[in-house]
Parts: C-alpha cells; sequence; structure tokens
C-alpha cells in the first residue's frame, strides 16, 4: 500500500491530490514584457508556477495512483499490453535520432536506415511486399489502408464502390475508420461457431463491396478457419481483404496475413512489437500492402539509393499523400525496430507460442464459462447473469486489472481475457483466483465495489451529466 | 562482438516460463506442445522463417549507435511545423517512471487517477492557452487535428457547403493530410491567397459564402509571420456561418491574441512545442473547442466526477461519442493517441511557469528579429521577406538559387528549409540561436 499523507491530515473533502493550479498559479501581465504590439498580444496568462521539487513530488505522487504494466497483468482482451523492455527506451533517448523531418535524405542517413529495416522486418512479418510507417497508430493505419483500397478502385475506374464489409465483433475502430474514410458500412453477422458465416459473406457482397476488414484471430481468439474462401468471396466480387493488425501477437512465425490472402494490413507496434502504451499513446500503426497496392501508399516511403550505398526518401507513383504531418511516430518506430532484432526469428514464435499456452492456460483455471474455442491469445469468457463490469471492478479489490468487459458483444456479459506471453504460471494463478472469487461474490459486494483502490467506484453518469473538462470548471465547487 | 545473453533462456527473452512451468501448462490444458493449441489450417500456416537474426540487448544498442551515427552533425534551422525547444531533465526522468510510460488507457479510473489526474491538468493549460471551453487529451499530430476540425465542421455547420478554405502559404503534408480527411467528408480543400504574408482579407472575403464550412487560418504562419487581422478573419467565417479554426503551437499562444477574443471557433495545432525534442516529426496534436460542440468533440475527454465516497475523482467521459461505443457513428475513428506526449508537454509548462513560458515565446520573437536584420545586412540576402512580426521563424529571399545556398550551407554544417527557387526559411530558436553567428558566416559565404 502506498503511503498517502493526504488521507491522514488533508480535511475529508480534500483528500484528493491537488491540481496544479490549486498549488500555485500565477497570472503573467503580457503585454509588459512583450517585443510585439499589444494589439498582436494577449493580455494576460495564467498557469501553475511550481519549483522543480513541487513538480517532482506532485508527478511522483501521481505516478503512485496508477495501474501500469511494470505494476502488474493488464489481461486487456484486443489491447494486447505486454512488458516493454527497457533497453529499448535507451536507443530510442539517442540524440543522434534527434534530427528535424525535413533534414535532406543524405544528412539523415542514419534515420532512414533503421526506418527502412523496420520497413523490411515488417513486410517480412506479415507476408507483405511494401511498407509505410507513417500512420502514428492502429486507427490511424486503418484509414491509410482504407484509403489506399479506395485509391485502388478508383484508379481501377471502380471508385462507385460504396460498401465496407465488417464482421459484427469488430473493433470499434473499423467501423468508424470506414465511416470516416466515406464507407456504407455493412455489418456482417457471427455463424454459431463465432467465425464468419460464410453464407452472409456471399450475400454481403457486391459489385459495391470495396473491402472486407477482418481481424485473425478473430476478437474471441478464434482462427478464421475458412480463410481461403474468405479470400476467394471477398476477391470474387472485386473487393479487398484489410487485415486488422490487433491480433497480429498471435500469429508470429506460424501465419502470415500476405499467406492468407490479404491486401492490405496494419501492425499495431504497442500490442505486437512491445512499444510502451504511455497511458494511451503515442503508438504507430504501419501499413503494409501487396506490390499491386504499394504505389498508392502515402509518401515518402524509403528505399535504398539504386547504387545501393545508401537510402533515399522517395513519393511512391500514385500516393494518396499524407495521413500525418510528417513521416510517423520515429520514437515508437525505432523500439519496435529494437524489439523485433532483440526477439529475431525464434523469440518472434515463441512470443506468439507463450501468449497462445497463456490464454489457454487461464481459461481452464476460471470458473466462468468460455462458450466460443479453440481460442489462441485470448478469450471472452461469460460472467452470465452477473454485471461484467460489476465482476470486473472487484477484480480491482483483489489487486488486478479487469480484463475488457461487455465486448465484443456476441457474449453475453463477455470478459474479454488477453494475459499475453509475459505472464508466468503464479501470475496466471494470481489472475484466475482473482477472477473466481469476485466471481463468486455477492451481488451487493460487487455493486460496492472497488473500495482498495485510490478512488472508489467513480460516477461516470455525474461526468458526463455534468462535464467539468478544466480545473476552469471546477471554480466554485 | 558477443552475441552472448548470460543467464538468458532460449525463444523471447520475455516469456519468463521455465520448462518445467511450460511442461505442468501444456498438462493442465492437455496439449503435447504448444503447437497442438493453434488451429491454423495448414493451407495458409507459415513455416518458413523471417530471417531475422537474434540480438543481444548490448548488439542492437551498438549497433544502433553505429547507424544513427550516419547522420549528420548538423546545427538545424528548422522549423516549419516542427518545433522543439530545450526540455529540462525533470520532464524525461518523471515521464519515464513505469508507472505512466508502461500504463494503458485509463478504462479502470479507479486504478488510473495519476494519469488521469495529469492529463485533465493538460486540458486546463490548453484551455486558459486559447480561451476556448473545451481542450481534447491530445490528437496525433496538428495535421490530424486539423483534418479532425474540418470533420467536425461538416458536422456541425447547417449550411449545405462543402469547401473549406485553406492559406496558400500552407505546410504541403498538412494540406495533404487534411484532403484524406475531407475526401470521405465530401469536403472540397480550396486555397485563398495571401498578401504579405498575412491572410488577404479583401480576396477571403470575396471567395467566403454559403458553400464555405471552415475558413483556417495559421498564427503564427507556416513562414512565422503573426497574423495581424485575425478578429476581421474570424467575422468573415462568422458571416459565412463558417467555422473559424486556427492553428498555433502552445509557446506561440502564450503570447499571441488569445484566440477565443478573435472569434475561433476551433484552435488545432502542435503542442509538442512543449515537452518533446526534435523527433523527426512525431508530434502532440492540440485540439480545442467551443463548448458548444462538446458532443462533436473527437477524441478522448478527461472529466472531473466523485467517487463513492464523495472525493473528486477523475474519469474518461463522453465516451459515446467515440468509435468504441458508437462505431460508424463516432465523431472519429480515433483511439491510441499521445497521451504520454501531452504528459510531457504539462509537465514542461508546469516547469517553465507562465513566467518562463512568456519569456520563452518573447525570446522567439527577439531571436527571429535579430536573426533576420543580420542576414539582411549580408548582400544576396533579403530578410524578412514579408514585412510582419515574426515568431521563431521567417523567409529569406536569396540572389543565388535557394537550393544551392542551401547546399553550401549544410555543407558548413547547417541545415535550413529551402521553400522556393529563390528563398530560404530559418527558425531560431533557445536551442540554436547561439549558433547564430556561424550560421550568418555560413550565409555570407554562400552568398
Amino acid at each position: 500500500m502506498i503511503y498517502d499523507q493526504a488521507s491522514y491530515t488533508r480535511e475529508e473533502e480534500a483528500q484528493h491530490e491537488p491540481l496544479l493550479s490549486e498549488k500555485d498559479e500565477t497570472t503573467v501581465d503580457v503585454r509588459e514584457e512583450s517585443p510585439l504590439p499589444e494589439e498582436l498580444t494577449r493580455d494576460e496568462v495564467t498557469l501553475p508556477e511550481l519549483s522543480e521539487p513541487e513538480i517532482a513530488r506532485h508527478y511522483t505522487r501521481l505516478s503512485q495512483m496508477n495501474w501500469a504494466i511494470d505494476a502488474g497483468a493488464y489481461p486487456l482482451g484486443s489491447c494486447t499490453m505486454k512488458y516493454n523492455p527497457k533497453f529499448t527506451e535507451d536507443v530510442a533517448a539517442n540524440p543522434d535520432g534527434a534530427v528535424h523531418p525535413d533534414r535532406s535524405s543524405r544528412s539523415v542517413q542514419g534515420t532512414l536506415e533503421v526506418l527502412y529495416g523496420l520497413q523490411e522486418y515488417l513486410a517480412e512479418i506479415g507476408g507483405m511486399d511494401a511498407v509505410t510507417l507513417q500512420p502514428p497508430a492502429g486507427a490511424a493505419g486503418e484509414f491509410t489502408g482504407i484509403r489506399v483500397a479506395k485509391a485502388y478502385h478508383e484508379a481501377n475506374g471502380e471508385g462507385n464502390r460504396s460498401e465496407v464489409i465488417v464482421p459484427a465483433s469488430a473493433h470499434g475502430t473499423n467501423f468508424a475508420t470506414a465511416a470516416l474514410a466515406g464507407y456504407d458500412v455493412v455489418e456482417l453477422p457471427s455463424d454459431e461457431d463465432g467465425r464468419v458465416d460464410l453464407d452472409a459473406l456471399e450475400a454481403a457482397v457486391s459489385e459495391d463491396t470495396a473491402a472486407l476488414m477482418l481481424t485473425n484471430p478473430n476478437t474471441v481468439g478464434l482462427f478464421e478457419r475458412d480463410i481461403t474462401e474468405i479470400a476467394e468471396i471477398v476477391h470474387g466480387a472485386g473487393g479487398l481483404l484489410y487485415y486488422d493488425g490487433a491480433n497480429l501477437n498471435a500469429l508470429l512465425g506460424r501465419g502470415r496475413p500476405g499467406d492468407m490472402g490479404f491486401d492490405v494490413m496494419h501492425y499495431n507496434v504497442h500490442k505486437t512489437f512491445a512499444t510502451p502504451h504511455g497511458g494511451g499513446g503515442p503508438g504507430a500503426g504501419p501499413v503494409g500492402v501487396v506490390d499491386e497496392l504499394a504505389e498508392f501508399l502515402p509518401t515518402p516511403r524509403v528505399r535504398e539509393t539504386e547504387s545501393g550505398s545508401g537510402y533515399e526518401r522517395f513519393e511512391p507513383e500514385r500516393t494518396i499523400g499524407k495521413v500525418q504531418g510528417f513521416e510517423g511516430n520515429w520514437l515508437v518506430l525505432i523500439k519496435a525496430y529494437a524489439y523485433i532484432a532483440r526477439l529475431g526469428d525464434e523469440g518472434l514464435a515463441d512470443a506468439a507460442a507463450k501468449a497462445v499456452l497463456n490464454a489457454n492456460y487461464l481459461g481452464e483455471r476460471l470458473d466462468l464459462e468460455i462458450p466460443y474455442g479453440p481460442y489462441h491469445h485470448e478469450f471472452a469468457a461469460t460472467s452470465g447473469d452477473r454485471d461484467a463490469a460489476d465482476v470486473a471492478k472487484r477484480m480491482l479489490d483483489y489487486g488486478v486489472h479487469p480484463p475488457t468487459t461487455k465486448w465484443p458483444e456476441m457474449v453475453h456479459n463477455a470478459m474479454l481475457t488477453e494475459p499475453t506471453e509475459i505472464e508466468n504460471k503464479s501470475s496466471l494463478d494470481d489472475l484466475a483466483t482473482a477472477f473466481n472469487r469476485a466471481f463468486a461474490d455477492d451481488d451487493e459486494t460487487l455493486e460496492n465495489a472497488p473500495n482498495r483502490t485510490t478512488a472508489a467506484r467513480i460516477d461516470q453518469t455525474s461526468a458526463a451529466r455534468n462535464p467539468r473538462l478544466s480545473w476552469q470548471a471546477l471554480d466554485g465547487e | 562482438m558477443s552475441g552472448r545473453d548470460y543467464g538468458q533462456k532460449a525463444g523471447s527473452p520475455y516469456a519468463p516460463h521455465t520448462d518445467a512451468e511450460t511442461a505442468a501448462m501444456l498438462e493442465a490444458v492437455g496439449a503435447d506442445d504448444e503447437g497442438d493449441l493453434f488451429d491454423i489450417p495448414d493451407a495458409v500456416a507459415f513455416d518458413g522463417e523471417f530471417g531475422i537474426p537474434a540480438r543481444s540487448e548490448r548488439e542492437i544498442r551498438a549497433e544502433l549507435r553505429e547507424t544513427l551515427a550516419d547522420n549528420d552533425d548538423l546545427t538545424e534551422f528548422l522549423g516549419r511545423g516542427h518545433y522543439s525547444h530545450y526540455v529540462p531533465s525533470v520532464v524525461d526522468h518523471l515521464a519515464d517512471r513505469a508507472e505512466f510510460l508502461t500504463s494503458y488507457t485509463q478504462y479502470q479510473p479507479e486504478i488510473a487517477q495519476g494519469f488521469l489526474q495529469a492529463l485533465f491538468e493538460y486540458q486546463s493549460m490548453l484551455v486558459e492557452l486559447t480561451g476556448l471551453g473545451i481542450a481534447n487529451c491530445s490528437m496525433y499530430d496538428a495535421a490530424t487535428a486539423l483534418g479532425e476540425a474540418a470533420t467536425l465542421a461538416d458536422r456541425v455547420r447547417s449550411t449545405s457547403g462543402d469547401v473549406v478554405l485553406v492559406p496558400e502559404q500552407l505546410r504541403e503534408g498538412k494540406r495533404s493530410v487534411l484532403a484524406n480527411y475531407c475526401d470521405g467528408a465530401d469536403l472540397a480543400v480550396e486555397t485563398y491567397p495571401m498578401a504579405d504574408g498575412n491572410v488577404d482579407l479583401d480576396a477571403l472575403r470575396e471567395r467566403a459564402g454559403e458553400d464555405v464550412v471552415m475558413v483556417y487560418a495559421e498564427n503564427p504562419t507556416v513562414r512565422g509571420c503573426i497574423e495581424e487581422q485575425l478578429a476581421d478573419v474570424g467575422a468573415v467565417a462568422d458571416e459565412a456561418d463558417a467555422l473559424f479554426v486556427l492553428g498555433s503551437d502552445a509557446v506561440a499562444l502564450s503570447v499571441l491574441e488569445e484566440p477565443a477574443t478573435v472569434g475561433a471557433d476551433v484552435v488545432v495545432g502542435e503542442a509538442g512545442a512543449l515537452g518533446l525534442p526534435a523527433a523527426y516529426g512525431m508530434g502532440l496534436g492540440l485540439f480545442a473547442c467551443r463548448e458548444e460542440f462538446l458532443r462533436q468533440v473527437p477524441g478522448r475527454l478527461v472529466g472531473a466526477s466523485e467517487d463513492a465516497t464523495d472525493r473528486r475523482a477523475y474519469t474518461l467521459t463522453l465516451q459515446t461519442r467515440e468509435q468504441h461505443i458508437r462505431k460508424e457513428r463516432a465523431t472519429s475513428n480515433i483511439c491510441t493517441n499521445q497521451a504520454w506526449v501531452a504528459l510531457r508537454a504539462a509537465m514542461h509548462a508546469a516547469h517553465l511557469g507562465p513566467s518562463g513560458l512568456v519569456e520563452l515565446a518573447n525570446d522567439c520573437v527577439r531571436e527571429a528579429t535579430d536573426l533576420a536584420e543580420r542576414i539582411d545586412d549580408l548582400s544576396g540576402y533579403g530578410a524578412p521577406v514579408h514585412d510582419r512580426h515574426h515568431l521563431r521563424e521567417f523567409a529569406v529571399r536569396t540572389d543565388q538559387p535557394a537550393a544551392a545556398v542551401a547546399d553550401e550551407v549544410e555543407a558548413a554544417g547547417f541545415a535550413v528549409h529551402t521553400i522556393g527557387d529563390h528563398l530560404l526559411q530559418v527558425c531560431v530558436t533557445d536551442l540554436n540561436a547561439d549558433a547564430a553567428d556561424e550560421l550568418v558566416a555560413a550565409l555570407e559565404a554562400a552568398a
């Protein structure tokens, strides 16, 4: 337990960590000091003004109120939170890599070599022909991939294809991405085994189909065994097959999207290649494509010079342009490179093998039913008539982070669980114990949970009905 | 070099299983080996090799050190959207605390109060800097934030218009990102002219009409010019019932006209000017807007609430706007954002305090003014090209072809932008001002 002086000495209503602004705030008269004429400046600015020791204590205290993968398991299904090797921070901190993106290619040969190397690794791992590293996150990768697909159809005189097919169990980003790219979304139901329903797919495809977005293994951990037939159906209708890389960690070294008939895919580097998630980002969402789509990728890409003596940026012939202002999230990409290099072929395959073993072992230990299988790196248990969100809150009291809850919707009260390869047997045993105890607790206990955490159950309704999104909005409370 | 990893086992070094544990777990699940657990048909199974050799930490660190040493050691006078200032060590040390760095999105707020509070504080700082009611807890970068602003304009404006107006002087990459976001919403990106580095107000007024849903302007502009008629630009947008979207950055906002007072509906831009060193274009997308757009904001929002014991607590809120709930009707597809960079920016801002932040911004004005004057004194150059006030950067006219000058300056150890046949751009900050003498000498030699 963290020693929390505030709980012992502060008045009851002030038993939170004060905001920076509540600690010390100063107003500066901007006009007084400005070299600019008065009409071009603001009057004043009011912000926290703290000394370095105060800042160190503030953020150290905040950090102590936060779960992290270094503190314990984060078994969030489809989020794939795994350990972030420390040495990757050191390689990213190299000041030689701290360069501006508008530098000439000849003056950043080192940076381009790392990026080229990562493009090559990712192409190999995904079975793809060409890779862009520009998308700054997985969802941005999806958007890039679907934009590329659209450009491809337009180039073939088929710009009237207006639909993207998305399985009902897909990640929310797939639906939102298709809409953002201007497509109508056609939702595809699952069959009773939890996989793509081939008959429904046959019925869904048409001359309007631009693409099918698919995760494999899917969001309940099942491999889409009919992937070859799925590819035939989609390609037969003239559509493209998009691979959502969220679950690629389960396939490393045992299956490649390119070999399964996928035309375009994104990689989630924090999920598969262990870059830190930083409490929400930054991520990186590189996109791989087959040859026919390479000329549409964002600009610039990196290639070896013709003489083979160096690297250069180049603009793909029919590029969709840019999806991030510069060339992507460098500080994330270099960590992914280092991770892949650390593991190599054998390590990558072992990561997938142990991720699948861990999920299966944990699933075996649970008292909850798991309706769909055989699953791989994740499974969707059901808490039956117990509210999954309540069970999850109770798990917090048992000292673990709960799984993703109430999603995917094909499982009632789903608890989508993905331990990843980094947990050992005793960690999984602890996780199973927390699951089973929470599941066995009575309703009242669940509804009142958690009560061993920094904050007790937080009122979501109040937060949304009376939005207070800044300390300015809290003034007077 | 030795590739030996003392005490490391085969396979992934980050999968902790001993052979005995693996055996016990396999027995528990009734499998002979891990391969039994995979349900991948032979026809699509991969049994080849990637050909990626595993290396030790030491080898990889050495390899990347050597590779990155191939980057030329240039002093950069570069900006145009990617800005860096000195970031104090305390930011690295605190942000690198594993509790922040290795945490995930705050889906269980009861055990994520620390990060949520830090993001709430970041949002609050942007509310102060922009004067607008809402700031989200980050987009990817300035360009994607601009794209999101366009789709917001499309959702909230009642006009039947489909035109997004942007200044003719705009970073090409930013325009391209915007165009990609606009395409899906059937919006067209059109350009309005500029007059001596500022918005050409008459031309903009003439162009604005009911087909326009959004007017975008930057302060400072991509060429570092400070806009002198922002309130008028806002009025033109307002008359056309178009959203006025203003681009800026976290440092400039501390001294330039407050966006709310000039009628900005949305502020986008680069908040990574604080907290982030030069990172090859990685950024922190700033997104703030008026309160009336609350239900249409893209990205995550942290709000204050109470817990069951009535204590103040923070949580991600208004999530029904987001993709994981609203799917194809979400306000954006964004999921992962740049939260950790936002944390760094807030730390840097707190460390500077308002006086330090304003001093830094004022120096960005002074240094640019001084350096432009010195370059203007050289024969063969004119600076600044635009008769405006500047922040950080300015355009330079060259008698010689600009690209040739830039090459020569690069050979002397300095990087500057080439932005036209006879136009350079130079960005000066606290990080490179002490090399200004040498840059001036190099320019003189290249004239």
